[in-house]
This record gives C-alpha cells, sequence and structure tokens, in this order.
C-alpha cells in the first residue's frame, strides 16, 4: 500500500520510506491505517484465545488446560479484544475518515497522532509479554476485581501499566478527534450538517476524556493496595473491595457506548448509501446520541445487583438503565425506516450493516432483560450475560468495524474488494456468530456461570455446539484478512464516488484518497 | 433478499442439523430455560423473565417484520424508486412514547417483586454461609455447630486435567459436595453472607437468586422453600484457579428430618472443629481446648495415623493449588515436594500452615481446621514427596502455636 500512496502524492514533500515513514508518520491517513492493521493483528491474537477458551469447554472435564491458565485466556482474551481490537479500530476509522468526511486536510495534531498510536504497541507488548511470566499473565478478569486481582504474581504492575499506557492513548486519540472536529470542519459545514459517523465519535471522545482519567485512578489505587501498603479496596485496612467495582463500572458502562457509539455512527453512513435514501431523522439520530451518552453515567450499578446494595439504589439503576431502551429503539427505528421504500442492495458492506442492526437488536433486548433487577439476580454471572456482551460486541462493534472496512475499503486502496469472497465471509461469520453465540443464552438460563474451565454436564450439548461455531467464526476472519491483503495489493480499480448511492465529502476526492487531500477546504452546499 | 434470507434459513438449518447430530450423546435433557424453581421468589422471578422475553419477542416481530418486508420488496433489483422522506414527526413521537409506556409496564411488576426479595424480615433460620478459595463454610449461627462444604473427593479425582475419567460416569459431575446444606421445608432462611479471601457469590438457580459473599462485608439473602429435594448450584463470582470447582448442594427436608439431623450435628459438634470462621477465632479456642474435642484418633498419635489421615486431609485443603502430587504449579503454587518449608524448620511450617501468608493465595488454615487436623497436614507434608524428615508432628505442637 505504500507503493501506491507514495505514487499518488501529488506534493512534494519528502517524508521517509519504509519502516521510518511508519514510526514517523504525522499523516492522518498512516496513522489511520497503523492503527486498523494493529487491531487487526489484536483481533485474531484475542481471537486465538477464544478459541482455546472454546476449546476447552467443547467438552465437560479438563482436556486441554490448566484452570489457571484458563482463567488467564478469559482475562487476556477480553482485555486485548476490548483495548487492542475493537477501540483502536474504531480510533482508525476516525483517523482516515473524520478529516475526509469533515473536509479537512489532516488531523488537528498530527505529532500528537503519531504518539497515540506508538504508545498503543508498547502497551500490548507490556500485557502480552506477561503470557511467558513463570507465574503466568493476569487471571483475575478484565474487570480486575480485588481482592482477587491483588493475588496475581509478577505480572500485576505490567497489567496496570499496560492498561495505564491504553488510557493515555485513548484519551490522547479523543483530544485530537474533538480538536479537528470542532476546529477543522470545511466552512460552512455547521455542526448539524456533519455526517453521523463524525458526530457518533465526537460523542464518543468526549466519553473517552471523562471515563478513562477515572479506569486510570482504580488501578493505581490497585497498584497502591498492593506494594504501597494502602487498603483503599481491602476491609481489613478499613477499605472497601464495592468500591473498586463503583469506581471500574462508572468507567466501564461509558466504555460499552466507546465501542458501539462510532458503530452506530458507521451503520448510519451505509444503509442510506445502498438505500439510495436519505439517512431517516437525522436530528433525532444525533440527539439519540447523545442521550445514550448522557445516560451511561448514570446506570454502571446494573452491573452489580448482587452485591448487596440498599434497595433505593437497585430500584434507581433499574429504571436508569431500562431508560436507554428508548434512545436505542429510537436509532433501531430510524434505520428501518431509511430501508423502508428505498431502491437497496445488497453488497458486502450492507449486508455487515443489515446484520448489525438484526443482531445488535438481539443484544439490546437481552439487554433490556438483564435491566430488571430481580431476574438480573438469577442471569448476574452466567453465559447469559456472556451471550448478550457478545452479541453486541462481535455481530455489533465488530460487524460494524468489518462493514466500514468494505465500505471504505475501495477508497483507501483503490481497488475494489472481491466482492463473492467478502459475500463469503459475511455469511460464514454471520452464521457462526449466531451458532457460537445464541447457545449461550440457553446454558445461562440453564445455570451455568461464566469464567469456568468446566462444566455439570447438563450443559454439554450447547457447549459443544458453541465450540464449533467459534473455530468457524476464527478461521473465517483469515479470509477477511486475505480479502484486505489481497484488495490492497490489487483489484479492479475504483471510481471516486465508488458506491452508486454513496454521497458525502470522501467520495469527492480521488480513489485511491491521495497522501493529501482538501488542502484547500472544499465548498459545502 | 431471496439470497439473504436462504442464508439466514441455512444458518438454522445447519444449527439444527447440529442439535441433532450431538443430541444421542446427551446426558440430560435440553435445558433452554431458567428454572421455575422452587420458592415464591423463584417463581416470581421466571414469570418476570418470560414477561420481558414475550415483550421483546412482540417488538422484535414488528421491528425485523418491518424491516424484512422492506428487504424484500424495496430492492433495486425488483425495479424499487428510492422515496425521499428523511423525517416524519409523527412517527418520531410515536416511537419515543410507546417504549416510555412499555418500560413503564415492565418496571412496575420488576420494582414489586424487588421488594419482596429484599425484605429479609421474619426469618426462621440463620445461616452464615462463608466463601473460602474454594469451598463454603456454613454456621448454623443459633444452633452453635457448623461445617466445611467442598467439591466431592470423587468429582475432586475426576475433574483434574488428564483424569481419564469421563465426567458422564460421574452423577451430577462438579455439583456434589462432602456436606450439603440441610434446612427444613417451608421455613424462611436467612443466609448471612460472607468471605474469608476474595469475592464468591452463592447461587442456587431454584432459589430465585445469587447474592455476593464479600471479605469484610456481611450480605443477606433468604429463600424459603416450598418442595423437598436436593437442590445445586456453585459460586457465580470469578474466585481464582478453582472458581469452577466449588459447589452449592442444599437439602431441602421436612422439619422432622431436620430436627433428626440437627441432633446428630449439635452431638457431634465437639469433634467437628473444622467449623469455625476466621471472624470468630475466640470459638475455635475453645473448641479445640475442650478435652472433648480430641479425635478418637490422638491417644495413639503416630507417623501412621497421621501420614493417612493427612493424605486425606492435604488433598482435600491443599491439592487444588499444591497438587495432590505435591509439585505445585511454581511459582504462582510453590511445590511442597523438596520445599524449604517442608523440610526445613518446623515451627516455620506450622506458622505457614496456621496463618498463611499475606497477598498471596496462601490462606491461613488455622482457624479453619483443629490441631489434629493441622498436625497431620503438617506431619503428610513433612514425609511425602520424598520430603521423608521423619518427624511427627503433635496435636499439641499445633495448640502451643495458637
Amino acid at each position: 500500500m505504500s507503493s501506491i500512496t507514495a505514487t499518488q502524492d501529488q506534493h512534494d514533500d519528502h517524508h521517509p520510506t519504509g519502516l521510518k515513514r511508519w514510526l514517523t508518520t504525522t499523516n492522518h491517513k498512516d496513522i489511520g491505517t497503523l492503527y486498523l492493521v494493529f487491531s487487526l493483528i489484536m483481533f485474531l491474537f484475542g481471537g486465538s484465545m477464544a478459541l482455546v477458551i472454546r476449546a476447552e469447554l467443547f467438552q465437560p472435564g479438563l482436556q486441554l488446560v490448566d484452570p489457571g491458565f484458563f482463567n488467564q485466556m478469559t482475562t487476556m482474551h477480553a482485555l486485548i479484544m476490548v483495548f487492542g481490537a475493537i477501540m483502536p479500530a474504531f480510533v482508525g476509522l476516525a483517523n482516515w475518515m473524520v478529516p475526509l468526511m469533515v473536509g479537512a486536510p489532516d488531523m488537528a495534531l498530527p505529532r500528537l497522532n503519531n504518539w497515540s498510536f506508538w504508545i498503543l504497541p508498547m502497551a500490548f507488548t507490556l500485557l502480552g509479554m506477561t503470557l511467558l511470566f513463570p507465574g503466568g499473565a493476569p487471571a483475575a478478569g478484565w474487570t480486575m476485581y480485588p481482592p482477587l486481582v491483588l493475588q496475581t504474581g509478577d505480572a500485576f504492575p505490567f497489567l496496570i501499566f499496560a492498561v495505564h499506557l491504553m488510557g493515555i492513548s485513548s484519551v490522547l486519540g479523543a483530544i485530537n478527534i474533538i480538536v479537528t472536529i470542532m476546529n477543522m470542519r470545511a466552512p460552512g459545514m455547521g455542526l448539524l450538517k456533519m455526517p453521523l459517523f463524525v458526530w457518533t465519535w465526537l460523542i464518543t471522545a468526549y466519553l473517552l476524556i471523562l471515563v478513562m482519567p477515572v479506569l486510570a485512578g482504580a488501578v493505581t489505587m490497585l497498584l497502591t493496595d498492593k506494594y504501597f501498603g494502602t487498603s483503599f479496596f481491602l476491609a481489613a485496612g478499613g477499605g472497601d473491595p464495592v468500591m473498586f467495582q463503583h469506581i471500574f463500572w462508572f468507567f466501564g458502562h461509558p466504555e460499552v457506548y466507546i465501542m458501539i457509539l462510532p458503530a452506530f455512527g458507521v451503520v448510519s453512513q451505509i444503509i442510506p448509501t445502498f438505500s439510495r435514501k436519505p439517512l431517516f431523522g437525522y436530528d433525532s439520530m444525533v440527539y439519540a446520541t447523545a442521550s445514550i451518552a448522557f445516560l451511561s453515567f448514570i446506570v454502571w450499578a446494573h452491573h452489580m445487583f448482587t452485591v448487596g446494595m440498599p434497595l433505593a439504589g437497585q430500584l434507581f439503576f433499574m429504571f436508569s438503565t431500562m431508560l436507554i431502551a428508548v434512545p436505542t429503539g429510537v436509532k433501531v427505528f430510524n434505520w428501518v425506516a431509511t430501508m423502508w421504500k428505498g431502491a437497496m442492495t445488497f453488497e458486502t458492506p450492507m449486508l455487515f450493516a443489515l446484520a448489525f442492526v438484526f443482531l445488535f437488536t438481539i443484544g439490546g433486548f437481552s439487554g433490556l432483560m438483564l435491566a430488571i433487577a430481580p431476574a438480573d439476580m438469577q442471569y448476574h454471572d452466567t453465559y447469559f450475560v456472556v451471550a448478550h456482551f457478545h452479541y453486541v460486541l462481535v455481530p455489533g462493534a465488530a460487524f460494524a468495524i468489518m462493514a466500514a472496512v468494505y465500505y471504505w475499503l475501495p477508497k483507501w486502496t483503490g481497488h475494489m474488494y472481491n466482492e463473492k469472497l467478502g459475500k463469503l465471509h459475511f455469511w460464514l461469520s454471520a452464521i457462526s456468530v449466531n451458532v457460537t453465540f445464541f447457545p449461550q443464552h440457553f446454558v445461562g438460563l440453564a445455570g451455568m456461570p461464566r469464567r469456568i474451565p468446566d462444566y455439570a454436564t447438563q450443559f454439554a450439548d450447547f457447549n459443544a455446539i458453541s465450540s464449533v461455531g467459534a473455530f468457524v467464526f476464527g478461521f473465517s476472519q483469515l479470509l477477511f484478512t486475505y480479502i484486505i491483503w489481497s484488495c490492497a495489493r490489487g483489484g479492479q480499480k475504483a471510481t471516486d464516488q465508488v458506491w452508486e448511492g454513496a454521497d458525502g465529502l470522501e467520495w469527492t476526492v480521488p480513489s485511491p484518497a491521495p497522501h493529501h487531500t482538501f488542502d484547500t477546504p472544499p465548498v459545502i452546499k | 433478499m431471496s439470497n439473504s434470507k436462504l442464508g439466514r434459513l441455512a444458518g438454522m438449518t445447519t444449527a439444527m442439523f447440529l442439535l441433532t447430530a450431538i443430541s444421542p450423546l446427551a446426558h440430560a435433557a435440553w435445558e433452554v430455560n431458567m428454572p421455575r424453581g422452587v420458592t415464591a421468589i423463584s417463581q416470581e422471578v421466571y414469570g418476570l423473565h418470560m414477561l420481558i422475553f414475550i415483550i421483546c419477542c412482540v417488538i422484535a416481530f414488528v421491528v425485523f417484520g418491518a424491516m424484512f418486508y422492506s428487504i424484500l420488496r424495496h430492492r433495486k433489483s425488483l425495479g424499487a424508486q428510492p422515496a425521499s422522506f428523511s423525517h416524519s414527526t409523527k412517527a418520531e413521537i410515536l416511537w419515543t412514547i410507546v417504549p416510555c409506556l412499555i418500560l413503564i409496564g415492565m418496571a412496575v411488576p420488576a420494582a414489586d417483586t424487588l421488594i419482596r426479595m429484599e425484605d429479609t424480615r421474619g426469618s426462621d433460620l440463620s445461616i452464615k454461609a462463608t466463601g473460602y478459595q474454594w469451598k463454603w463454610g456454613y454456621e448454623y449461627i443459633d444452633e452453635g455447630f457448623g461445617f466445611f462444604s467442598s467439591l466431592h473427593p470423587d468429582h475432586n479425582v475426576a475433574r483434574q486435567l488428564g483424569s481419564g475419567i469421563d465426567p458422564a460416569s460421574v452423577d451430577n459431575y462438579l455439583r456434589e459436595v462432602d456436606n450439603p446444606l440441610v434446612v427444613p421445608v417451608g421455613a424462611k432462611v436467612r443466609l448471612l453472607l460472607t468471605a474469608s479471601d476474595v469475592i464468591h457469590a452463592w447461587w442456587v438457580p431454584d432459589f430465585g437468586g445469587k447474592k455476593d459473599a464479600i471479605p469484610g462485608f456481611v450480605n443477606e439473602f433468604w429463600f424459603k422453600p416450598e418442595e423437598t429435594g436436593i437442590f445445586r448450584g456453585q459460586c457465580a463470582e470469578l474466585c481464582g484457579r478453582d472458581h469452577g470447582f466449588m459447589p452449592i448442594v442444599v437439602k431441602v427436608v421436612t422439619q422432622d428430618e431436620y430436627e433428626a439431623w440437627r441432633t446428630e450435628q449439635m452431638a457431634s459438634v465437639s469433634v467437628q472443629p473444622a467449623v469455625i470462621t476466621s471472624e470468630t477465632p475466640a470459638m475455635a479456642m475453645e473448641v479445640s481446648s475442650d478435652p472433648a474435642a480430641a479425635p478418637a484418633a490422638v491417644p495413639e498419635w503416630s507417623l501412621e495415623t497421621a501420614m493417612a489421615s493427612g493424605e486425606s486431609l492435604y488433598n482435600a485443603n491443599c491439592g487444588a493449588c499444591h497438587q495432590i502430587n505435591g509439585k505445585g504449579m511454581p511459582p504462582t503454587f510453590p511445590a511442597i515436594a523438596g520445599s524449604p518449608v517442608a523440610t526445613g524448620d518446623v515451627e516455620a511450617h506450622i506458622e505457614m500452615a496456621m496463618n498463611g501468608k499475606p497477598g498471596t493465595a496462601m490462606a491461613g488454615f488455622g482457624p479453619q481446621l483443629s490441631d489434629a487436623q493441622l498436625a497431620a497436614i503438617v506431619t503428610y507434608q513433612r514425609n511425602a514427596f520424598g520430603n521423608e524428615t521423619g518427624e511427627l508432628v503433635s496435636p499439641d505442637q499445633i495448640a502451643a502455636h495458637r
């Protein structure tokens, strides 16, 4: 890809080539590519850990791994997927697309942009190397609840500092995105003329700035509890283990929306394009996104209904959580209304976007069920929860990322991807994701707790099905990798507009997008 | 859309085929739903769960119906011309208000049940349940007896990595304990939940819910079983390596059977010192200093008897981390074989066994086990796995250390 962008370069700037180009780049397109490639690698790495988990759970009895290693896998899988795959992928999309969509020549803070990316490989090296430690990787779950997490061995400080670095990277990225959107829009592009992807990222960036420092504070308190004799979370010293959960989920719930709001944005770009019809209810989409972001700060304790909160607290968090269904519902209705009376075609990005609407909504329904506090006493910490959050994160966030990649890949590379293979990748993924996660609703309701390496025999059959689905899903992603690789190398030439129904500034620049775009601001009608 | 619809159908059919292909191996019915349970609360919770589920299904039918209709009919390949509308205030207000009303309809019965769930007053029986890595300790507060409840030894063997034992050949695999909790039918049982090391959660699905057991804090949970029977569950909060192996079994018996069981327990309380939780060291002292507390084996305390009882006690209490072969899993769980502690100064060894090592998973077993039990374990560790110190540790040495 480097040769392509280099030859397309119409400016006589003299940037270095080879590895040094990528290390020192301040170009938003290069950095976007770095983020996306990094997140794909992490996706495959974290996914292979999921396959270790599913292989062990294929049958009851312990066949493959020690229970301690199993816990390392669940912990590392979650940390890598959340902080290494989903979040950087969305930041990569923002880097590539936000300047193109608002008509800016680059991100507002290009050097900061380079730094926010290059922190990430360091963070994940710190985290990943713990797998090689004699005591193994962190194994207390990605939620890092004390006192359990304080039993972690030498991996503990590596976990804490890796989380700090991931947080710094996210906050720097978020600052850059906000400054770009606020200051660098082309003349005439009012806030309510911005594409929805830009809007959802603007709101997401604010969420990041507000909550990542909270996580940093929480893990710092863990660090001092472990090494410096404090007792923030230790009852023996007058602390409270539940306080950690409150602080963690005050970060954790907005984090959930950090991973899904940009997905809403992506889908809101793709559905109108392939329905050949403007997005239905643009204003209400913006307001719904903002409402979801606001509500995300007052619902955190719904992750903690079983810790023994006062009744009034449980009622408050139950009601506030249920409220989220209203703006989320508005979004789903708006997408359906966008399709209504359109003239739809079903290229790969559209297929992923439609699957997103369908399957994310299923995850939304189970989310509504989980909000009902008395029923959550049964659902909590079971596979029903595992099914729920994987429905919103895999066919939710990850499918939206895949949709975005197929949608904008021709703009990035100048080539059309292989549509046949794209469709094959979609159907393999869409079917196997359901085979994997749908049966987990059943075992969860029937009483299987999450995070266990072995289980009672009545859960055997659904677990076997789930494992089969997981392996198909996992290996399908190698096809995805191949499609991207081959598209970067060549293929049918893409037009500037790429898609018949596509509308927006990013489609006015050539394909592939030249190294520098919008040096002169475009004119907004 | 016929293409994508076919695909979906294909997906469902694949799943169905998979189901039928594997079902001959099924050991139990295909359980797909929450149990109704055996308490009034659990049945209310089931009702709520089904109510919300059905409401979700109706909404799904409408929304997905519109979506699939549109996908089928409004496609370019059928010559559809795109409309140009981009909003409808009327529709948007409607689909904001209607969900609000539906939510209110869900919130009222949910709040009603929640209020009843949290009412722990008027209980007939209070039991303190303490979570340990990885077993439960139960203490019948008013009766003054208690016991530990761990994964059944047979299951503990079967669940080891590469044990070669088919889980299907073990009844209630991983859901069996050595000492089940016993409660009378129809009594409102109040559990006082706490933990000695990390957070655990006590969950029996048939009783309608779970509650966290948090070190340093006491949580309340109650259930009033309306049927006799054996009900099974397990720890629901990740609590370390053997989180998956700390089951909960509750025997709900008739009032008469309960009385008989209770009398038996109270009679044997003095020889059941493995009872007392870390929060009650005074009681532990009392039990162990009681002359009647000494197990029958003590008068003839010898290397052979100590090794014999030490082995089973070691396997039950230490084997999860230090492994039954004594090799441990260094560095997290050090080996006992050849360990400087188990072959060095005996006092340091007793200190480690009784008070643990802070900041690690090594718990102090002083409050959990009797003098004789600890002496047996320490003796076993000092002589098994090739340690061969030939030393016999007596219960008096443990008592002197307390």
